[in-house]
């Protein structure tokens, strides 16, 4: 080093130099990456045009020439005329604040909606604590379990002066959430048995495991949620009855175990032997070495898969439509059903997607930042 | 090294031996890896083995800890029997500490979390006691300060001590090295050979199958040589390499020699 110091002067042409001038800044990048020469410029140019022109009927449509509210009649009928002159040109959101509150909730008792608002914070408020590192110990089980022995309460009801509500009035986004969160927290755990089973020297286990993935994975889910509504309870004893929530829960977990099993067992085979053998050598048991070596590493490296997975079972609850249960996508179609708002589906169906979007888009986020921060062993 | 630094021996003959296999087979399919093995390891004793590659020797030693299941024979580790039972499998497993030519570490882990690991939930050591325990072996192998860094981070021969680290923290009663300098760069292959002759100064019954001869002949109370499966020779460094009885020994050490 000291030598370096010495001749400063003569490595000086060497040292680190910042780039020339007309190689950075936003001037410099437009002209290398859109207008580098002529075709360049004419695509550049087109697709210019083309992202402006939508851009702005979009705009216009959706806000400039849109309809924001319309009079109600004191019998709660819409006057729906402004919209219908308006159609095609600007978009009615009239309907989304007139029927915002039966898209979100279904049938739920009109005064009580707040209960499943409420629900739908808890739901949130439990994402985000459950995402935040610091909370991941044994602990946030027990907030899982008194958060949800909270959200049951508060859809049904009964209990502290709150009326009762059967399950079959539930609807709309609390059903999606309770969908999705159950399925997939329950799936998780059962995926990674099924992905340790069939990876297993036992042979009946691995039979058994095979058997599950294989025969979930040849069906569609469709015919899962068909076969739990309407063959199930012919098995039942008589007077028997599961409600039919728990039914379609219990087939959306068993479809989305089969799926995410694969995905951690792809992480379990993409692990060196070594590891194996290193955990072996050292004496851990099986689950000591599974629950210390073996899945921490395995799932760090299937997270995108695995947040792949999650994002398309959220949307899947969506086909619990089929056998009468009114998630989010079911009550929005059926808030348009009433004749004055026939013919508004469009503003309806971006809302909704809006709604999908943003629970899917923060998840996909999340993911992303987690694989960093987990992988950070990784980086030197 | 030159001969003169030889270690004195540590071998305890009286004690029964700390590893025993008799009439060993093991096939690979159709490949007959191990053919007839017999070997007792004194406590103490220091035993290089060495042979062509594909000769079987990673696969005796992968089965004294049962990474590899043999077929046929018997083998005895610290007095236990090796067999399916899993119970006794645990407890050889606590006393044979191993290090593999590819290091594995665990590379979620620390090094100091890579060295506690078995000790807490094996041992059922108390964290303080595993942390101090850990911090005294790294600090034997020279490398205390990188402890809270991750496998990652350093270099291979590093690595290769903390393998060794961790493989004592448990304090096992033998150690089997696996071909540890062979993955590693020239100039980092001493620091490693270094820590082992450190290690066998404290009279640690090791088994290492090595292509170090220099090793061989400071360390090793005993050189096996092994070729298709079968023990060929086997007697200490100095008279096995300076004269070999079998052909197959000659030519194995002709070309070892050309290469160096």
């Amino acid at each position: 080093m000291s030598d370096i110091t010495a001749n400063t002067t003569l490595h000086s042409s060497s040292a680190a130099r910042r780039a020339p001038v007309s190689l950075v800044g936003p001037m410099a990048w437009m002209k290398t990456n859109l207008f580098a020469n002529w075709w360049s410029t004419a695509i550049t140019l087109a697709l210019g045009y083309l992202f402006i022109r939508t851009g702005v009927g979009f705009i216009d449509w959706a806000f400039v020439n849109a309809i924001w509210t319309v009079p109600v009649s004191p019998a709660g009928i819409a006057n729906t005329e402004a919209c219908r002159e308006a159609k095609g040109v600007g978009a009615c959101w009239a309907v989304i604040h007139e029927k915002h509150r039966f898209i979100l909730f279904g049938t739920y008792p009109y005064d009580e909606h707040w209960r499943p608002l409420v629900v739908c914070f808890l739901f949130i408020g439990l994402y985000i604590v459950s995402a935040m590192r610091r909370f991941w110990r044994w602990e946030l089980a027990l907030i899982w379990a008194a958060v949800l022995t909270v959200i049951g309460v508060l859809m049904w009801g009964g209990v502290l002066g709150m009326t009762y509500v059967p399950q079959e009035r539930w609807g709309g986004l609390p059903i999606t959430l309770i969908l999705a969160t159950f399925g997939l927290a329950f799936a998780f755990p059962v995926a990674i048995l099924v992905a340790l089973g069939r990876r297993s020297n036992l042979p009946a286990i691995k039979a058994l495991c095979v058997l599950y993935v294989e025969l979930i994975r040849g069906v569609p889910l469709i015919s899962l949620l068909f076969m739990a509504s309407v063959m199930f309870p012919l098995f039942l004893p008589e007077g028997m009855n599961i409600d039919k929530l728990l039914r379609a829960q219990v087939a959306i977990i068993l479809f989305a175990g089969a799926y995410l099993a694969e995905v951690v067992r792809a992480g379990l085979q993409a692990l060196p032997k070594g590891q194996y053998e290193a955990a072996d050598a050292l004496g851990l048991s099986y689950w000591k070495k599974t629950g210390f070596i073996i899945l921490p590493q395995a799932l760090r490296l299937v997270i995108p898969p695995l947040v792949n997975t999650f994002i398309g079972f959220f949307k899947d609850t969506s086909l619990v439509l089929i056998i009468g249960i009114f998630d989010l996508l079911t009550a929005g179609k059926t808030a348009i059903i009433e004749p004055a708002w026939q013919g508004f589906g469009v503003e309806v169906y971006i809302t909704l997607g809006l709604i999908y979007f943003l629970f899917c888009y923060a998840m996909s986020k999340y993911s992303a930042g987690l694989e960093t921060e987990l992988n950070k062993d990784r980086r030197r | 090294m030159s001969a003169a630094e030889t270690l004195a021996s540590s071998v305890r003959a009286d004690a029964p031996p700390a590893i025993s296999l008799k009439g060993v087979n093991k096939w690979f399919g159709a490949l007959h890896v191990l053919r007839d093995v017999n070997l007792d390891v004194a406590l103490g004793e220091r035993v290089v083995v060495c042979g062509p590659s594909g000769s079987g020797k990673s696969t005796l030693i992968r089965c004294i800890n049962r990474l590899e299941e043999h077929q046929e024979g018997q083998i005895i580790v610290d007095g236990i029997e090796l067999s399916n039972d899993l119970r006794s499998l645990d407890a050889i497993r606590r006393e044979v500490g191993m290090v593999f030519q590819s290091f594995n570490l665990f590379p979620h882990l620390t090094i100091l979390e890579n060295c506690t690991l078995a000790p807490i939930w094996v041992r059922k050591m108390p964290k303080k006691e595993a942390d101090e325990l850990a911090m005294e072996y790294l600090t034997r192998v020279r490398i205390p300060e990188q402890a809270s860094k991750y496998p990652g981070q350093l270099s291979g021969g590093q690595q290769q001590r903390v393998a060794i680290a961790r493989a004592l923290c448990m304090k096992p009663k033998i150690m089997l090295f696996d071909e540890p300098t062979s993955a590693l760069d020239p100039e980092m292959i001493k620091e490693v050979l270094d820590t082992m002759v450190m290690l066998a100064e404290t009279g640690m019954t090791m088994i290492c199958v090595t292509h170090e001869m220099g090793f061989a002949r400071t360390v090793a109370d005993r050189v096996i040589f092994m070729d298709r499966g079968e023990i060929v020779e086997s007697g200490e460094p100095q008279s096995l390499f300076s004269n070999p009885q079998t052909e197959r020994l000659q030519t194995f050490l002709s070309q070892i020699l050309r290469g160096h």
